[in-house]
């Protein structure tokens, strides 16, 4: 093609990433600002603006047919808008409930949204991409700024130990997912995913280029949505950073990398072996998260295994391999982001150990339900979600990925989910106990929380976690809509076929 | 009189009252609130019992329906389908009718958190009618589920000393249940809408009726329903959970728990196990009745040696729920009408001990029968309402407790799948062994010499504690002397549910027997397959 010619159908293609578009610029308008307002008070909210504008451009996306852009290198339409939303509003909820966390540790530095911005940048890319190599520029765009995120109290040690570990763990897991896709090309001779499931993998070193390319290329994803054993650093990092970025980190970059793992399964892989893998991790996954969590003592760790142990959850709709799978997986990503973002909100809006409530444990909150009614409901709402209670979303999500597996057979992999479900609702309850149900004098804590230490609560940031909690209700009573239009991204004759 | 969406409205106009005491402020018109609300809720549900009319068969389709199928994507046949047959329309009176009285029980019983706590009242009350109602699998699961919530809340925050365990413990025991049991209605959805609905995924009850699940499915599918509904129940040996539940709530708590928590285990199996898997129900009967004998007969020994009053109580219900569930695994008319009679029997009983034990407590602060004693004398009305509870829960004749307990031994003395007399002979002993824990306990507390000064000075009810138990001893001596207006009530249901029962039996059989054909081929076994079995029996006839 013509270099005239490419301008001019790359210049037609740029309707497919507005919201990319306007987030970037967003970004590079804040740090504009922050160079001559040091840390003005208004560059979250123009981040917030910003993201909000994309979210409604994505909303309208919603019913688009899909496509590709850009010589095959992102995917447009329904699926694309619907994975770019819950980015969007995730990294919302997350610039609304950071703004007076930040203000508080005094660390409202405009880069920091500026960074939110860009790391969002790389997630709609990644949660959208149609060939490898975006995958892999968008995992690192968003990858860079998040350890930058985690490091955020440089002073603190805690926090930088978890930055840098963060920062070498996934710079090895890159290593891997970069091995990976060398492989798969040498395999297949293309980048793009639905051109690599055409391709014929004659002899027999092609075949084992291209399914160990994909082993090790699934190593890197598996660090990525923490899946056990590649999830040793979650606690780590969890427990360190920011509490409202360790929500945006546990569920926008967990959404994004699923999304692209979604495609990569749906367009590139044969159905079969990658199956009994996923499904495999699955098990291990959600039983070591899930009985790590018991264990702990504080909330950030617990809420950091039992996000290790949903990304489990997340694995049994796609080791299922059916559209009905991969679009559980993706009612599930919005489910759970909706409810980890609210849990994390909720515990930063109570740290009153003035170290990212690294060192407080929980019996140091018990009876604050009392004390701060709005955020104990909310945060019930958001343990018995996690659960898989009805009337909230997180049943419908779990019923939208054990469903499938019983469909395709899996039934044992779906009693082994139930079975976790039932363990984490120990740890769950505990949270709701210690809240609602004890008092001071009721556990042994060294110190407890006491009203002057706690964070002043924002309208906004309680807003933020009130339109949450209502919105789990929502999607758990009336999640028909949704599940209808997770459903129509997958069409069964789209998929690639059995090899 | 006709009301639109008359069985929503009885569903829905309690948690609508939740909301309601939300906005809310001072404690008394939050009580208020709840009560009007719990009222007006009972009187729409006599609307269900006038509405509802026994003559009229509900093998198609229940009455008083409310339906729409736009919940879900089509691509599931899961729909918002409440309806009224003979089974659930007594359980939904009970649970309408305990509503106002556990507000007012808790009227001066709950000091802190007022707000909180009728709300939970209230929303439970939703849960457990929707229960009733369901005839769609996954409603009737959203809804089991949505009990747990405030029930935990109810134990855990204005419980006893122990109520965090005891609330923890209730709820990981029904959800390790319930949670298979998803598993279960998710299989069974698939395969029944593979064979009879199109290949699409169904929960309608009546769809998933006309499927005959083949026999190498039904025992593990058997299993993790039973299993679910055994917790519940709570059938020996999975009891032990309801004791501590029991102890540490509140008595508004108690009395739901006891009187209709319990009921969605026994209902649960009535409605869906035994009739979606008879074969399965009919092979494990006599290990259940076992089961259910050893809880008759446990519940009632250990029920003796209790030094706290409400501990007995909830001792008593393991044994009375022991006989509930024998009744309904002797697969014979008498026996299941008198199971689910005793199911509201037990309702009202046990849910009058546990009131009048709580007012004991709101009066003394303690349960222990050591404390009391000769309690007559300075309480004459509470002792007369307490042994008229007491007789009624014994099964006294003329009282409603004999009612069920008889039609339930009766019934499983003729039944043939059960086939043992020293089975339902053991059963019979529960009767002797309750009238002696239950009067023991009212000779210890109300008789004998008066030792205790504050027990002398102890108040006798007032009017709003006479009125709450008054509906309840009324009750007690209709459905012992006049049980027909409510056995005519249930009883079409029962008989339907039987024929099915042996239908599908005989169908799953046959599918088994005929080479090739799987449980999917719904009914009519192919042409020619009678002579075919005539032949092999004339085979088999030759020496």
């Amino acid at each position: 093609m013509e270099l005239a010619d490419a301008y001019a159908a790359m210049a037609g293609d740029l309707p497919a990433v507005v919201s990319m578009m306007v987030v970037a610029f967003m970004g590079l308008v804040m740090l504009g600002v922050e160079a001559f307002r040091n840390d003005h008070p208004s560059i979250p909210w123009m981040g917030a603006a910003g993201l909000a504008v994309a979210a409604g451009w994505e909303l309208s996306q919603l019913g688009a047919s899909q496509g590709t852009a850009f010589f095959d290198t992102v995917r447009t339409g329904g699926y694309a808008a619907f994975v770019n939303l819950i980015v969007l509003l995730s990294a919302l909820a997350t610039i609304l409930l950071s703004t007076p966390y930040l203000n508080d540790l005094k660390r409202a530095y405009g880069e920091v949204y500026a960074l939110i911005m860009y790391a969002t940048v790389g997630m709609l890319l990644l949660g959208t991409a149609n060939d490898m190599i975006s995958i892999f520029v968008g995992l690192e765009t968003m990858s860079v700024c998040l350890y930058i995120l985690t490091g955020l109290v440089r002073e603190d040690e805690g926090a930088v130990e978890s930055a840098l570990k963060y920062f070498l763990l996934g710079a090895f897991s890159t290593g891997f997912f970069l091995y990976g896709i060398a492989l798969m090309y040498g395999a297949t001779g293309t980048m793009v995913l639905p051109e690599m499931a055409e391709a014929t993998l004659g002899t027999t070193s092609a075949q084992l280029m291209f399914w160990g390319g994909l082993g090790l290329f699934l190593v890197g994803f598996f660090f990525k949505v923490s899946a056990v054993p590649f999830h040793m650093w979650t606690p780590d990092v969890y427990q360190g950073a920011p509490t409202p970025l360790t929500g945006f980190m546990s569920t926008a970059s967990k959404a994004a990398a699923f999304a692209a793992l979604i495609l990569v399964l749906y367009h590139a892989v044969p159905r079969g072996p990658a199956s009994l893998v996923l499904a495999v991790v699955a098990v291990v996954t959600m039983v070591g998260g899930n009985v790590m969590a018991l264990a702990q003592s504080n909330v950030k760790r617990l809420l950091a295994y039992s996000s290790i142990a949903h990304a489990g959850y997340v694995l049994v709709g796609l080791s299922a391999g059916t559209a009905a799978g991969y679009s559980g997986a993706l009612f599930y990503l919005l489910v759970y982001a909706v409810m980890n973002i609210g849990a994390f909100g909720v515990m930063a809006l109570l740290e009153w150990d003035g170290k990212q409530g690294r060192e407080q444990t929980l019996d140091s909150l018990a009876g604050i339900g009392t004390r701060r009614p709005v955020l104990g409901v909310a945060m019930a709402v958001f343990m018995f979600s996690l659960i898989g209670f009805p009337p909230f979303g997180g049943f419908i999500g779990k019923w939208a990925v054990f469903a499938p597996a019983i469909d395709a057979g899996m039934t044992w992999l779906a009693i082994v989910g139930v079975l976790m479900s039932a363990v984490s609702a120990y740890y769950y309850l505990r949270v709701v106990y210690v809240f609602w149900m004890q008092s001071a004098a009721d556990v042994e804590a060294a110190s407890t929380f006491s009203d002057s230490a706690l964070p002043r609560a924002t309208s906004g940031a309680v807003g933020t976690l009130v339109v949450c909690a209502l919105a789990l209700l929502v999607l758990g009573v009336f999640a028909g809509g949704v599940l209808e239009t997770t459903a129509a991204f997958f069409d069964v004759s789209a998929m690639a076929a059995a090899p | 009189m006709d009301i639109p969406f008359l069985t929503s409205l009885v569903i829905f106009l309690p948690a609508v009252g939740a909301l309601l005491t939300l906005a809310l402020r001072d404690g008394s018109s939050i009580r208020w609130a709840a009560l009007g609300t719990t009222t007006l809720t009972f009187l729409l549900s006599i609307g269900l019992f006038i509405g509802y009319d026994p003559s009229v068969s509900t093998a198609q389709a229940p009455q008083l329906v409310d339906m729409s199928s736009a919940w879900f994507p089509d691509a599931f046949d899961i729909k918002y389908f409440v309806g009224i047959d003979g089974l659930s329309l007594l359980l939904v009176m009970l649970t309408t009718l305990l509503g106002p009285i556990v507000v007012l029980s808790s009227w001066t019983y709950i000091e802190e958190k007022q707000k909180g706590y009728y709300a939970l009242l209230l929303l439970l009350q939703t849960g457990v009618t929707g229960v009733f109602t369901s005839f769609d699998l996954f409603l009737f699961y959203i809804f089991f589920e949505l009990t747990l919530i405030p029930m935990y809340f109810i134990i855990g925050v204005w419980g006893g000393k122990d109520r965090i365990y005891a609330a923890v413990k209730f709820v990981i025991y029904t959800l390790v249940g319930s949670l298979l049991m998803l598993v279960a209605i998710l299989f069974l959805g698939y395969e029944a809408g593979a064979a009879v609905n199109n290949g699409v995924f169904t929960t309608d009850w009546y769809t998933l009726l006309e499927y005959n699940v083949p026999l190498a499915t039904q025992g593990w599918l058997f299993a993790l329903f039973a299993f679910s509904f055994a917790i519940k129940v709570p059938l020996f040996p999975l009891h032990t959970w309801l004791p501590d539940a029991h102890v540490q709530a509140p008595t508004g708590g108690s009395v739901i728990l006891a009187g209709v928590l319990l009921k969605m285990g026994t209902y649960g199996l009535l409605r869906f196990c035994l009739p979606f898997f008879p074969n399965a129900a009919q092979n494990a009967a006599l290990v259940i009745g076992i089961l259910a004998v050893i809880g008759i007969v446990y519940g009632a020994l250990i029920a003796r040696v209790q030094e706290d009053a409400k501990s007995l109580v909830a001792y008593s219900s393991v044994s009375h729920l022991g006989f509930v569930v024998l009744g309904l695994f002797a697969f014979t008319t008498e026996a299941m009408q008198g199971a689910v009679i005793q199911m509201i029997n037990h309702g009202l009983s046990t849910g009058a001990l546990f009131l009048l034990v709580g007012m004991l407590y709101e009066r003394r602060h303690t349960r222990l029968m050591d404390d009391y004693g000769g309690l007559a004398s300075s309480v004459p009305v509470l002792t007369t309402l307490m042994v008229i509870s007491v007789l009624a829960s014994a099964g006294l004749p003329g009282l409603n407790g004999f009612v069920g307990e008889f039609m339930i031994l009766l019934g499983s003395f003729k039944s043939t799948v059960l086939d043992s007399v020293l089975l339902v002979a053991f059963a019979t002993s529960g009767v002797i062994l309750a009238a002696m824990y239950l009067l023991y306990m009212v000779y210890r507390t109300f008789f004998g010499e008066l030792t205790v000064e504050a027990n002398a000075q102890m108040a006798d009810v007032n009017g709003r504690e006479f009125l709450l138990m008054a509906p309840l001893i009324v009750l007690m001596f209709v459905m012992g002397f006049y049980p027909a207006p409510f056995l005519r009530q249930t009883e079409p249901t029962t008989e339907f549910l039987l024929d099915r029962i042996e239908e599908k039996r005989a169908a799953a059989l046959e599918a088994a027997e005929t080479p090739r054909a799987s449980g999917r081929v719904p009914v009519a076994p192919p042409e020619g397959a009678g002579e075919i079995r005539l032949d092999a029996e004339a085979l088999s006839a030759q020496p």
